[in-house]
C-alpha cells in the first residue's frame, strides 16, 4: 500500500489511488466531499426512506455525498460494472456501491469486479456478530472482507388473520392450505430474489436432508435432489392466485394484494416488515407473522464496492455507517425498516445496546425466539439453475 | 452569419434528429450478428438469433406485440372515425375537444396507472360497487389486468391513442372541405355518419395515415405501458428486450440485439399488413359507397361512439382521480370506496425525492423543448425565405423517429456510447429526448407557421423592417400561441419518455416517469399516486400557461385572440 501512496504522489492522473481502508483518518479525509452512488434495489418505499436518512447523516458527519440509484434488479448494477470493465472504465465507473448478495456478490467476486478487500477493517467491524451471524460466507461463498454486512434477514411468512388465522407448518401444509383456497395465495415471479426465495424455502423444506445444497449443483444431483420441487409446484400452481397465469412482481407487490384482499398469504425475508407494512397504513393490522416448524433460510444483506468506484473512501465511509450501532438501530425499529441487526449485542456500550433493548418488536413480529433456527442459503448454484427452470416451466409457455 | 447559416439548418436538423437513430441501428445490427467487442464477442455469427428462437417465450412474446399493437391501433381508429363523423360541430363534441389537450399530455404511464387502479379486480370500480351490487366482500380471482392476452394493456393504449387520432382527425378535417361534403351528403339523404365515413374520411385517412402509423408502431413496441397493465409470463417482445439488456450476462446483449432486429422486422411487415390492408379496406369502401345505402343504422353507431370515447377519456380522468385519492390514502382496504382515514403523510414521504426527480425531469424537457424550438423555427423560417419546401418524402424523415420501435435503436445507441466510453449522464438523455421531441414541436408548428399572413411580412418590409426584423418582432409574436402550444407539447413528450432515459442515463438520470414505472415493480400505490401525478401535472402545466399566457399577452388586441 505504501507503493500505491508513492506512485500517487508521483502520478497526478492516478490520483484515483485507493486509500488504504486500515487508515481511517486518512479515508474520512478522502471521503470529505465525494458523491457515492449506491445502487440499491428500490421498489421498497420504506427502504428507500431509510436509505435517504443515511445520506443525511453522512453528509452531516463526514461531508459524503449520498445518491440512491433506483434499481428494479441488482444484476443491472452488475452488468455496468462489467460492460465499464470492459470497456476500459476503470478509474471512475457509474457505480460506487452496490447492495448486494448471494449470486451476484458469487459472479462479482469471481470475475474481480470488486474493491477490498475493506470490511474487516472498518472502526465499526469491531461490534459485528462475527459468530453468531452469517457475515462470512454469503450463500456459503466465503466474503473475504470484500463486502460489509448491514442487515440479516430471514424468512418469514405473513397471514391476514382475518381470513387464515393459524400459522401452517411446513410447506405440505401450505399446499394443502392453497388446494383448499384456490387463488389466495402466490408468491413473486421468478427471477425476483424474493420469488426465488421461495422456491429455495421449499426445496429446503420439502428435503429429508438439504446437505446437498451446501455444495455447488451437478449435473449429476441436479435433477434428484429438485424433484420434490417440481412435483411441489405442479400441485400448487393450479391454486395460486390468477391460477399461476400472472405473479406479483415482487414482494412489496405481494403486500399490496394482501391488503386489498385478494390474496392472505405472502413471503417476506424480513422478520419487521410486517409491522412497518401496518404502521404505513400498506397492510391491514389483522396481518401476523409466522415461521415454518423446520425453521426457514436467513441470511445477510451486504454492500460491496465496485473495482473502479471513484468515490471508495466514501462508499467505505457509508458501509462504516451502516454498521454503527446509529443506523443499526434505526434499521431495526419495526417502524422504519423492521430489518435483523447484524451487532453483537455484547459488543456494544451500555448506551448503545439500550436503545436497542428500548424498540418494541411490534405486533406482526416474531421475537429472536419465536423465528427459531436459521436454515443456510443453498449454494447460488442451485438459484440459478432453479430459477431458470421455473421461468421455462411456469414463467413463458401458460 | 446567420444568413451563411439559416440554410444548412435543416440538415443540421435532420441529423440532430436521425443521427442518433441510424447510429443506434449500427449498434442493434453488430450484436445482433455476434459482434460485440466489449463482450469479448466478435462475429459474424449467427448464434444470438440462433439464442433467440431457442427461447421458448418467443412465440407468445411475438404474439402478444403484434395482436395489442394491431388491436389497439384498429380500436382507436374505430373510435374515432364514427365519433368524429356523428359528432363534429355539436355540443358534446366540443366538450371533448376541451378535454383533448388535457387527455394527451397525461403521460402514457400515468395513465395506465390510473387504468390498473381502476379495473383490477380489488381496482376502484369494484370497491364503489361492492359489496352492494356484487355481494363481494373479497376481490373475485380473475385475471384482468396483465391478461395473457394483453386486453389490459390494449385498453390502456387505446384511452391514449383515441385522443391523440382524434387531434390529428381535426387538424385533418380543415384541409378536407368537410363541411361541404357533409352538407351535400345529407342533401342527397345520407345519414350523419354514413355521409361521413363515404365522403370525407377516405380525404381524412390519407391526412393522417402517418399519425396512424406512429401509433401502430408505437403501440407494438410500448415498454412502459407493457410493464404496467401487460402479461409478464412471457411479456411482450419489447419488455422482453429491456430485460435482456439489463442481464449481467453480457452475452445476453446479442441476444437483445438480435430481438431488437426482429421487433424491427415485425414493426415493418406490420406496417406493410397495414397498408396492403387499407387498399383492401378502400376496395371495399368503394363498393360500399357504391351501394349507395344512405345507413340505417347511423343513430346507435354515433352513440356507441360516444359512449366509447367518453369512457376512453373517463377512464384516463378517473384514473387520476383516483391516483389522487391514493396518494392522500391511509389504510384502504378492499371494500371500502374511500380509504380510511386521509393523510399527508405519503405526500411528507415522498415529496422532497419526487421533487428532485421532478427538477430532473423539468430540467431536460426545458432543454430538450428550447433546442427543439429553435431548430424547428430556424427550419421554418429558412424555408420560408429560401423557399425550401419539405416534399411528401421530407415528411416521411420527419416521422422516421417515430416509425422505428425505440427498442430497436436505444439498446444500440446505448452500446455505442459505452464503447466510445461518452459518460453516462445527463447530455446524452437529452439528445435521446430531442430525438423524439423535435418531430411531434416540428409538427404541431408547421401549419401555423406556413399558414401566417405573408402579407403581413410584406407590409413590415416596405416600412423599413429587415426580414430578422420582421421575425422577431411580428411573424414570432403573431404566432406566440401556437409557439407556447409547441412548447407544451414538447415538454410534454419529453417528460412521458421512459426508455430513452433508462437506457441512456444508465440509470444516473432519474426522472419522474423513470421512477414512477421503477415504483410500479413494488406495488406500493401511494407512492405511485405521489409520482403519477407529479408526472401529470409536469406535462399539463405548459399546456395551461399555453393558454394563459396570451390571453394575457393579448386582452387589448382582439384581433391576435384566435391567431
Amino acid at each position: 500500500m505504501k507503493h500505491l501512496a508513492y506512485l500517487a504522489a508521483f502520478l497526478p492522473t492516478m490520483a484515483l489511488a485507493q486509500t488504504d481502508p486500515a487508515d481511517w483518518d486518512a479515508v474520512t479525509a478522502a471521503a470529505q466531499g465525494q458523491t457515492v452512488y449506491w445502487n440499491a434495489w428500490g421498489g421498497s418505499t420504506t427502504t428507500n426512506d431509510f436509505i435517504a436518512w443515511v445520506g443525511d447523516r453522512v453528509a452531516e458527519d463526514y461531508g459524503v455525498t449520498l445518491e440512491h440509484v433506483k434499481l428494479t434488479d441488482t444484476a443491472d448494477a452488475v452488468t455496468r460494472v462489467l460492460a465499464e470493465k470492459q470497456a476500459g472504465e476503470n478509474d471512475d465507473g457509474a457505480i460506487d456501491m452496490i447492495w448486494i448478495n448471494g449470486a451476484n456478490f458469487a459472479a462479482m467476486k469471481e470475475q474481480d469486479l470488486l474493491f477490498g478487500p475493506f470490511a474487516e477493517q472498518l472502526p465499526n467491524w469491531a461490534f459485528v456478530d462475527v459468530d453468531g451471524k452469517t457475515v462470512q460466507t454469503d450463500f456459503t461463498v466465503p466474503v473475504e472482507g470484500y463486502e460489509a454486512p448491514w442487515a440479516m434477514a430471514q424468512v418469514v411468512f405473513i397471514h391476514d388473520t382475518a381470513d387464515l388465522a393459524e400459522p401452517l407448518g411446513d410447506m405440505v401444509q401450505i399446499l394443502n392450505w392453497a388446494q383448499a383456497n384456490p387463488g389466495r395465495f402466490t408468491y413473486p415471479q421468478p427471477p425476483d430474489f424474493l420469488g426465488t426465495t421461495f422456491l429455495k424455502q421449499a426445496l429446503v423444506d420439502l428435503l429429508d436432508d438439504p446437505a446437498a445444497l451446501a455444495e455447488p449443483a451437478t449435473d449429476a444431483n441436479y435433477d434428484l435432489v429438485t424433484a420434490p420441487l417440481w412435483a411441489f409446484l405442479d400441485e400448487l400452481t393450479p391454486a395460486l392466485w390468477r391460477e399461476g397465469r400472472a405473479y406479483p412482481a415482487t414482494g412489496p407487490a405481494q403486500l399490496q394484494l394482501i391488503a386489498d384482499g385478494e390474496v392472505d398469504l405472502a413471503i417476506s425475508f424480513s422478520p419487521g416488515e410486517a409491522t412497518a407494512a401496518i404502521a404505513n397504513n400498506q397492510l391491514p393490522d389483522t396481518v401476523r407473522t409466522f415461521v415454518l416448524d423446520g425453521g426457514t433460510i436467513g441470511n445477510a444483506s451486504f454492500v460491496a464496492v465496485p473495482y473502479n468506484s471513484g468515490s471508495t473512501e466514501g462508499a467505505m465511509v457509508v458501509a462504516n455507517f451502516l454498521m454503527s450501532p446509529e443506523a443499526q438501530a434505526r434499521a431495526q425499529d419495526p417502524n422504519i425498516l423492521g430489518y435483523g441487526t447484524v451487532l453483537n449485542m455484547d459488543a456494544l456500550s451500555a448506551e448503545d445496546r439500550a436503545a436497542f433493548d428500548a424498540l418494541e418488536l411490534g405486533i406482526a413480529t416474531l421475537s429472536p425466539a419465536e423465528l427459531g433456527a436459521v436454515q443456510a442459503e443453498p449454494h447460488p448454484s442451485w438459484m440459478t439453475r432453479i430459477a431458470d427452470d421455473w421461468i421455462e416451466r411456469y414463467g413463458v409457455a401458460q | 452569419m446567420k444568413t451563411r447559416f439559416l440554410p444548412i439548418l435543416p440538415l443540421v436538423t435532420l441529423a440532430v434528429m436521425l443521427g442518433p437513430v441510424l447510429a443506434g441501428l449500427w449498434g442493434t445490427v453488430l450484436p445482433a450478428f455476434g459482434h460485440l467487442p466489449a463482450a469479448g464477442e466478435v462475429g459474424p455469427s449467427l448464434a444470438p438469433v440462433q439464442a433467440l428462437f431457442d427461447w421458448p417465450g418467443l412465440p407468445r412474446a411475438v404474439a402478444l406485440s403484434v395482436m395489442t399493437g394491431i388491436g389497439a391501433t384498429v380500436i382507436a381508429l374505430v373510435i374515432v372515425a364514427p365519433l368524429t363523423a356523428g359528432w363534429s360541430g355539436t355540443r358534446s363534441f366540443r366538450a371533448l375537444e376541451r378535454a383533448l389537450s388535457p387527455l394527451l399530455s397525461v403521460p402514457h404511464a400515468a395513465a395506465a396507472f390510473g387504468l390498473a387502479f381502476l379495473i383490477a379486480p380489488s381496482g376502484w370500480v369494484a370497491r364503489l360497487v361492492s359489496p352492494g351490487l356484487t355481494g363481494w366482500d373479497r376481490p373475485p380471482d380473475l385475471l384482468i389486468v396483465q391478461d395473457q392476452w394483453g386486453l389490459a394493456m390494449m385498453a390502456g393504449l387505446v384511452v391514449k391513442e383515441v385522443p391523440f387520432l382524434l387531434l390529428m382527425t381535426l387538424s385533418a378535417l380543415g384541409q378536407t372541405d368537410a363541411i361541404r361534403a357533409q352538407a351535400v351528403s345529407a342533401a342527397l339523404g345520407y345519414g350523419r355518419v354514413t355521409g361521413w365515413l363515404k365522403t370525407v374520411f377516405p380525404r381524412v385517412y390519407a391526412q393522417i395515415r402517418l399519425p396512424v402509423y406512429v401509433v401502430l408502431a408505437y403501440a407494438m413496441s410500448v415498454v412502459d405501458v407493457a410493464v404496467i397493465l401487460g402479461p409478464n409470463t412471457p411479456p411482450p417482445l419489447s419488455v422482453q428486450i429491456v430485460k435482456w439488456m439489463s442481464e449481467p450476462d453480457l452475452a445476453m446483449r446479442l441476444q437483445a440485439a438480435a430481438a431488437a432486429l426482429l421487433q424491427l422486422a415485425l414493426v415493418l411487415a406490420a406496417l406493410v399488413v397495414w397498408r396492403l390492408g387499407e387498399g383492401i379496406v378502400a376496395r371495399l369502401g368503394k363498393r360500399w359507397i357504391a351501394s349507395g345505402g344512405r345507413g340505417r343504422v347511423d343513430r346507435p353507431v354515433a352513440m356507441a361512439a360516444l359512449a366509447l370515447g367518453t369512457t376512453s377519456a373517463l377512464a384516463v380522468l378517473l384514473g387520476l382521480a383516483v391516483l389522487a385519492v391514493w396518494s392522500f390514502a391511509g389504510f384502504w382496504g378492499f371494500p371500502d370506496a374511500l380509504p380510511d382515514t386521509a393523510t399527508l403523510k405519503n405526500w411528507m414521504r415522498h415529496g422532497p425525492s419526487a421533487l428532485s426527480a421532478f427538477t430532473e425531469t423539468a430540467l431536460i424537457a426545458l432543454t430538450v423543448t428550447l433546442i427543439a424550438l429553435v431548430l424547428t423555427l430556424g427550419c421554418l423560417e429558412a424555408e420560408y425565405r429560401h423557399n425550401l419546401r419539405v416534399s411528401q418524402r421530407g415528411m416521411w424523415l420527419l416521422y422516421l423517429p417515430l416509425l422505428i420501435p425505440q427498442t430497436a435503436f436505444l439498446p444500440g445507441l446505448q452500446s455505442l456510447l459505452l464503447s466510445v466510453g461518452a459518460d453516462v449522464g445527463i447530455w446524452p438523455v437529452m439528445a435521446a429526448h430531442l430525438v423524439f421531441v423535435l418531430p411531434y414541436v416540428f409538427l404541431s408548428l408547421a401549419d401555423p407557421f406556413r399558414a401566417w399572413d405573408a402579407r403581413v411580412g410584406t407590409v413590415a418590409t416596405a416600412l423599413g423592417a429587415s426580414p430578422d426584423g420582421v421575425l422577431w418582432r411580428v411573424r414570432l409574436p403573431m404566432l406566440l400561441r401556437p409557439i407556447l402550444t409547441a412548447t407544451a407539447v414538447g415538454i410534454a413528450v419529453s417528460v412521458g419518455q421512459y426508455l430513452p432515459t433508462l437506457l441512456i442515463g444508465g440509470g444516473r438520470v432519474s426522472t419522474l416517469t423513470t421512477e414512477a414505472v421503477a415504483l410500479a415493480s413494488g406495488g406500493d400505490r401511494r407512492a405511485i399516486g405521489v409520482y403519477g401525478l407529479l408526472q401529470t401535472g409536469a406535462a399539463l402545466l405548459p399546456f395551461a400557461i399555453a393558454l394563459a399566457v396570451p390571453a394575457l399577452m393579448w386582452r387589448n388586441r382582439k384581433g391576435l385572440r384566435h391567431a
